[in-house]
C-alpha cells in the first residue's frame, strides 16, 4: 500500500492485497488490515509493502489479533515500510499470538527519512490462555537517514530461556512502541554530535514498563505482562509518559 | 585459541568490571534470584541474549582492527576509502552506533560506555596499539564495552573468535562473581553452574563469530534485563554500579 500527497493531502494510492491478508481503507489515510483466512499457518509467507510517501499521514490497524497456528513448516511474515520526509506512519495492529506447536519468523524493516516520524507497535502473546507456545523469532530493524535507530530480536519458544529472570521472567507477553522522529531527536552533547533525545537519558520506568530514550531520535516503550489486557495498558501507561 | 585471551577474560585485569553485576545486583533485590537455581536461568537468558549480541559485536570489532578492509565490506561502507590501512574513525563510529541501536536502555548504554571507556584506558598502557588509539579518538565517550573488547582482542593478538568466546565468558561470569557476594552463595556451586554453561559458551561463540554484515548482527533483546537495569539506578543502596 502506498500514499501520495494530492492537493496538499493524503490520497491514498495502491491498496493491493490477497488473502489471508485484506486491507480496508477505513477512514481518511486509515487501513485496517483483515484476516479473511486462518493462520498465518506454518507454510505460509505473507508480505506487507508501505510506501507513505512525503509529508502525507497513514494509520494502520488491524480488525482482530493475529493467531499463529501449525501447519507445513514455518510461517513468515515481512513487513517492509518506508517514511518519507515529514510524514508520519502509525503502524498499532492488535497482537500476535502464538498457538502451540506453531513456528514463526517475523520480519520488519522500517525505514525513515530524516524528518520522518513514526509509532509503532509491536505485541507477542505466548499462548492462548494456559497454551504452552510454539516457537517465535522475530526481527525488527529501524533506520533512520540510514543511522541505525534500533535493532531487536525476540525469540520465544525455549523454555530454558523464556522463563529466565533476564528475559522475560514470568512474563506471558512483550510489547513494545516504538516512537521516533524530529520531536524525539535534536543533535546534542553525550551522543557525539549525533541526533539525540532532547529528553537526555532519563527513563521512566514502572512495574513491568520502561520508557526508554533511545540513543538516536526515538524512544521505546517495552513492556512485558501476565496477559494482553495488562500489556496494553502498560504500553498505553508509557506512552502517555514519553 | 591465543594464550592472551586468557588475560583479556581473566577477572584480573585491571579495567574495572569487577564493579558491574549486570543487572544481578537488582534481580537478587527483586527476589528473581534467591539461589544457583534462579542464577542458573538468569545467566542462561543472559548468554543467549545480551551475551550473544556482545559476542558478535565484539568478532566484529576484532575484525574491524585486525583486517579493516575486510570489515568495511562487511559494512558495506563507502568503496572510495582505501580497503588498506588502518581503519578510520568514522568506521569505527558507525560499529559503535550499531551496539547503540542494540542497547535500548540509557542505563545499560552508560554502563557500556564506561566499561568500554575503562578497559580502553588500561588496555593502551598494556597492548599499545594504533588501533586503539583510533578507537579512543573516535568514541571519546567511552565505546560500548564489546567494540572495545574486540579491539583490544585485536591488539592482543587473538582472533574474532577469541574476542567472542571472551565476550560472551565476562557476559556470565560477572554476574555469577556478583550473586556469590550478594547472596552469599557458595562458590563451588557457583562455578558448577558456570560448567554447566560452557556448552551454551561455545555455540554462542560460534554463532557470534561468524562474518556478517554489521546490520544484521544479532540484535537479542531481555526486557527483563532492560526493567532490572533502569530500576537498578532508583535503587538508593547498591553494592555495584550496573
Amino acid at each position: 500500500m502506498g500514499t501520495e500527497l494530492v492537493g496538499g493531502r493524503t490520497v491514498l494510492g495502491t491498496l493491493r492485497s490477497d488473502p489471508p491478508l485484506t486491507l480496508r481503507q477505513t477512514g481518511h489515510g486509515t487501513v485496517h488490515l483483515v484476516s479473511t483466512a486462518a493462520g498465518p499457518l506454518g507454510g505460509d509467507r505473507l508480505e506487507l509493502a508501505v510506501d507513505v510517501a512525503p509529508h502525507t499521514t497513514l494509520e494502520i490497524a488491524s480488525v482482530a489479533s493475529t493467531l499463529v497456528l501449525p501447519g507445513n513448516g514455518e510461517s513468515l511474515t515481512v513487513v517492509e515500510a518506508r517514511v518519507g520526509a515529514g510524514a508520519t506512519l502509525r503502524y498499532a495492529p492488535e497482537p500476535t499470538v502464538l498457538a502451540a506447536g506453531c513456528a514463526h519468523r517475523m520480519v520488519v524493516r522500517l525505514v525513515l527519512e530524516e524528518g520522518a516520524s513514526v509509532s509503532w507497535r509491536e505485541e507477542i502473546v505466548f499462548g492462548r490462555y494456559g497454551e504452552r507456545p510454539g516457537t517465535c523469532h522475530s526481527r525488527f530493524d529501524a533506520t533512520i537517514g540510514g543511522v541505525p535507530l534500533l535493532r531487536q530480536e525476540f525469540v520465544v519458544g525455549d523454555p530454558a530461556v523464556d522463563g529466565s529472570p533476564a528475559v522475560y521472567g514470568d512474563a506471558r507477553c512483550v510489547g513494545s512502541v516504538l516512537l521516533a522522529g524530529p520531536a524525539f531527536g535534536h543533535p546534542g552533547p553525550g551522543n557525539g554530535g549525533r541526533p539525540g533525545n532532547p529528553r537526555g537519558h532519563a527513563s521512566v520506568i514502572a512495574e513491568g514498563c520502561a520508557v526508554l530514550p533511545l540513543a538516536g531520535p526515538g524512544t521505546l516503550v517495552s513492556a512485558l505482562a501476565p496477559d494482553a489486557a495488562t500489556l496494553r495498558a502498560r504500553l498505553t501507561w508509557g506512552l502517555g509518559r514519553s | 585459541m591465543d594464550a592472551a585471551l586468557l588475560l583479556l577474560a581473566d577477572s584480573r585485569l585491571p579495567a574495572g568490571g569487577h564493579g558491574h553485576s549486570g543487572g544481578a545486583e537488582e534481580a537478587v533485590r527483586t527476589g528473581a534470584i534467591t539461589g544457583p537455581e534462579d542464577l542458573a536461568r538468569f545467566l542462561r537468558g543472559r548468554l543467549t541474549t545480551a551475551g550473544l549480541v556482545a559476542a558478535a559485536l565484539a568478532a566484529a570489532a576484532c575484525e574491524l582492527a585486525t583486517a579493516p578492509g575486510a570489515a568495511a565490506d562487511q559494512a558495506g561502507t563507502r568503496p572510495d576509502e582505501p580497503a588498506a590501512g588502518a581503519a578510520p574513525e568514522s568506521a569505527w563510529r558507525e560499529l559503535d552506533a550499531e551496539a547503540d541501536a542494540r542497547t535500548a536502555s540509557p542505563a545499560q548504554r552508560n554502563a557500556a560506555r564506561t566499561q568500554g571507556r575503562l578497559l580502553l584506558r588500561s588496555a593502551r598502557r598494556i597492548w599499545p596499539s594504533p588501533a586503539l588509539d583510533t578507537l579512543a579518538g573516535a568514541v571519546p565517550d567511552g565505546a560500548h564495552h564489546p567494540i572495545a573488547l574486540g579491539a583490544v582482542s585485536a591488539a592482543a593478538g587473538c582472533s574474532p573468535h577469541d574476542a567472542a568466546l571472551a565476550a560472551a565468558y565476562t557476559s556470565i561470569t560477572g554476574p555469577a562473581t556478583a550473586a556469590v557476594r550478594l547472596l552469599g552463595l557458595d562458590p563451588v556451586v557457583v562455578h558448577r553452574v558456570l560448567a554447566g554453561l560452557v556448552p551454551d559458551l561455545t555455540s554462542v561463540a560460534r554463532t557470534a563469530g561468524a562474518r556478517a554484515a554489521w546490520e544484521r548482527l544479532p540484535a537479542h533483546a531481555a526486557p527483563a534485563l532492560d526493567l532490572l537495569a533502569e530500576q537498578h539506578l532508583r535503587t538508593e543502596v547498591r553494592l555495584f554500579v550496573s
